[in-house]
């Protein structure tokens, strides 16, 4: 049974009032359906299909807990992410990524309580397996696999829970966890103290405003347990209820241990990873009460052409700025009206547009035009892609 | 589960034995008492060791390959932006029935996930269906979007082949109505941007359309109600040679051997003369324009 010694991780909870409900930026309607749980629609389903002639009625969902992320939330993430990764690489970790599948008997006894709630794929005739549940299992066989003695590395990746989900708390059945771990022998404290900074440098970068960081050890929790008479029987036991306290409010907690577990009741700290999907939710929440409308592309020039029989030059040209490494988009339409063109431009966020009619053409120039300002200047052909660069510097 | 307390209550009794360093014999007792226990219960718990490894077809990625994708995949994504393209993303797994009925033979490749009482699930197995899913759910008509996720296929991978049953798919793909063939041009342009810029060498972009493949058919004498099946034979040759596709398609699928040639003799054709390039020159990996105005001749280099 792999053991994980207690690696240095902090936690983190956000100062102030608890998560409100989750409001989607970019809804995607996945929740919106009023469909009846698909258990019932049986009899319903059984009779519409004998009635279609025997054809299948489709259904439109994702999974109880999981969602799709459309274009403005994806883009919302991908910053984050980014941002969390790149304090990471800084710190000089090492990314790793592990299979989704597990071996059962990998996970097995590995969470206690919570094994109920792991995900497992049907026997078909091979392997038993199952979805990963977090990723600090997976990294402990990693280790193992490859007799890893030290290693710091870091592991972004969606993990899955047969949660009851709150949804409206923002709590899913798929989500992301950003796990950041330095595995191995070293002098004490040096790498608990490089984590706490790790902690402290991505929730500044992420402007979320004040926030309070929470150290624990299991050494400490364990020490508490002793000290309240926590037999050592109920330790493990203890831990979870304790655990549950970032979901769900301290009575009910206390309630558990005591009607449930026999315990005395004792506030503890634990130990947790960084709460990504916590802060995603609260970054959509602040974008959508700012009315900011953040871009889900980040095409820079849209080359547009003003008459008819001039696909052959808009290709060409939007051709040049490709091979220059220039990101810009052209309309799917063989002679689409300017205005259409430059409508686009103005719903889509793309700051410059390339316009080249036949008059450009027979002058050998590019009208560049700024699409806030609504400025346009010729620009001689060679030069246009200088003038785009320099236009786009920050 | 009154049997797996009871293992549990001779544990913790092992267990107590042992802190309070009990006679050894006594332990030994209690010890062979739960080994049975177990054994009876016939769990994996009674495995007294286990075998450290990913499942079949799947592999870890430590950090010299993650800095190779990751290099790919800045490439790649690089490109789907210049291109104007938004990203997406879906779960992992879908409801069986949205999977059920789209993948023909390759249906007994996908990954189901246990009944644990909820809705049945499955792994996907592309990211076009999903994304057909998302389109209809959303009702959007026109959109250009990449997604680069990983699918899930109960192949029998030949592992030295690099396949696997977990793998990273790069989705690009514009949907809408729009003039004809313009985008398809932007996607042909693509390709070419992206194998540039790996340096990966020469290459060769084929092009079809599943009207051509039909066409094709057609004149082969390949009767309609063979079309689908003939196709997922002929949509093996990058894995298995001619003759073995041939056999499969005359022998199991009941083809005629005149069919099958027939058929033989197009998907053979290869070299200057594509017999898609509507009568034109090909480059190597430029782009056609079949429309009237153009005359079918290259549009990026004119």
């Amino acid at each position: 049974m792999l053991r994980l010694a207690p690696f240095a991780a902090a936690r983190c909870l956000p100062a102030g009032p608890r998560l409100g409900p989750l409001c989607l930026a970019g809804n995607c309607g996945s929740f919106a359906r009023s469909r009846p749980p698909a258990g019932d629609r049986g009899a319903l389903s059984r009779q519409v299909r004998a009635a279609a002639g025997g054809e299948r009625l489709p259904v439109l969902k994702t999974p109880k807990g999981t969602r799709d992320h459309p274009p403005a939330q994806a883009a919302l993430r991908e910053r984050l992410l980014g941002a969390v990764v790149s304090c990471f690489k800084r710190h000089g970790a090492a990314a790793i990524d592990t299979p989704v599948l597990e071996l059962r008997e990998t996970l097995l006894g590995k969470y206690g309580e919570e094994s109920k709630l792991i995900y497992e794929l049907q026997d078909q005739g091979g392997e038993l397996l199952a979805l990963r549940y977090d990723l600090t299992v997976p990294f402990a066989r990693y280790l193992a696999m490859n007799k890893i003695t030290k290693m710091k590395r870091y592991h972004v990746a969606k993990v899955y829970r047969r949660d009851n989900p709150a949804t409206t708390r923002g709590r899913y059945r798929e989500f992301y966890q950003c796990d950041f771990d330095i595995a191995g022998q070293f002098d004490p404290m040096i790498p608990d103290a490089e984590c706490l900074k790790i902690v402290h440098e991505i929730l500044s970068d992420l402007q979320l405003g004040d926030f309070v960081i929470k150290v624990n050890d299991r050494r400490i929790l364990n020490g508490v347990f002793a000290v309240c008479g926590v037999p050592e029987s109920k330790l493990i036991s203890a831990c979870s209820t304790v655990d549950k306290l970032d979901k769900v409010p301290w009575e009910e907690v206390r309630s558990e241990m005591v009607a449930e577990k026999g315990l005395s009741p004792e506030a503890a700290d634990r130990i947790g990873d960084i709460g990504i999907e916590r802060i995603f939710s609260i970054l959509e929440q602040r974008l959508e009460a700012s009315g900011e409308k953040l871009r889900t592309t980040e095409t820079q020039v849209l080359v547009a052409t003003p008459q008819k029989h001039l696909l052959a030059a808009r290709m060409k040209l939007i051709s040049e700025l490709w091979d220059a490494g220039i990101k810009a988009e052209m309309l799917y339409k063989k002679d689409p009206k300017l205005l259409k063109q430059l409508q686009y431009c103005e719903d889509t966020g793309i700051p410059l547009a390339a316009i080249v009619g036949e008059q450009e053409l027979a002058d050998g120039v590019v009208k560049l035009r700024d699409v806030a300002t609504r400025k346009e200047v010729d620009i001689p052909r060679e030069k246009l892609i200088d003038e785009i660069r320099r236009r786009l510097e920050p | 589960m009154a049997e797996e307390a009871a293992v549990r209550a001779q544990a913790e009794t092992v267990r107590r034995l042992k802190q309070d360093k009990a006679d050894a014999d006594e332990i030994a007792k209690e010890v062979a008492k739960l080994l049975e226990m177990k054994a009876q219960l016939g769990t994996d718990e009674g495995k007294q060791k286990f075998v450290l490894k990913t499942p079949k077809g799947t592999r870890d990625f430590g950090p010299k390959e993650m800095a190779i994708r990751e290099r790919a995949f800045k490439a790649i994504i690089s490109c789907f932006k210049r291109h104007g393209a938004e990203v997406i993303d879906t779960p992992v797994f879908e409801l069986k029935e949205t999977l059920t009925g789209k993948y023909g033979e390759d249906s007994k490749l996908i990954y189901d996930l246990k009944d644990q009482g909820g809705e049945l699930l499955s792994l996907r197995y592309d990211l076009t269906v999903p994304f057909a899913r998302y389109l209809a759910m959303n009702k959007i008509t026109n959109i250009k979007r990449y997604h680069i996720a990983k699918v899930y296929r109960r192949d029998n991978p030949a592992m030295t082949r690099g396949r696997y049953r977990e793998f990273y798919q790069c989705d690009f793909d514009i949907a809408g109505q729009f003039d004809p063939m313009i985008p398809d041009a932007e996607c042909l342009k693509i390709v070419h941007e992206i194998l540039s810029d790996l340096q990966l060498g020469d290459f060769v972009i084929k092009v079809n359309d599943r009207r051509i493949l039909d066409g094709m058919f057609a004149v082969c004498g390949v009767p309609d109600s063979k079309f689908r099946t003939i196709c997922s034979s002929v949509d093996k040759l990058d894995k298995v040679p001619w003759e073995e596709v041939r056999s499969e398609m005359v022998a199991e699928k009941g083809l005629s051997p005149e069919a099958a040639d027939c058929i033989g003799e197009y998907v053979q054709l290869h070299g200057p003369e594509g017999a898609l390039c509507g009568g034109q020159h090909w480059h190597r990996a430029h782009l056609l324009h079949p429309g009237a105005e153009t005359g079918g001749r290259c549009l990026w280099c004119l």
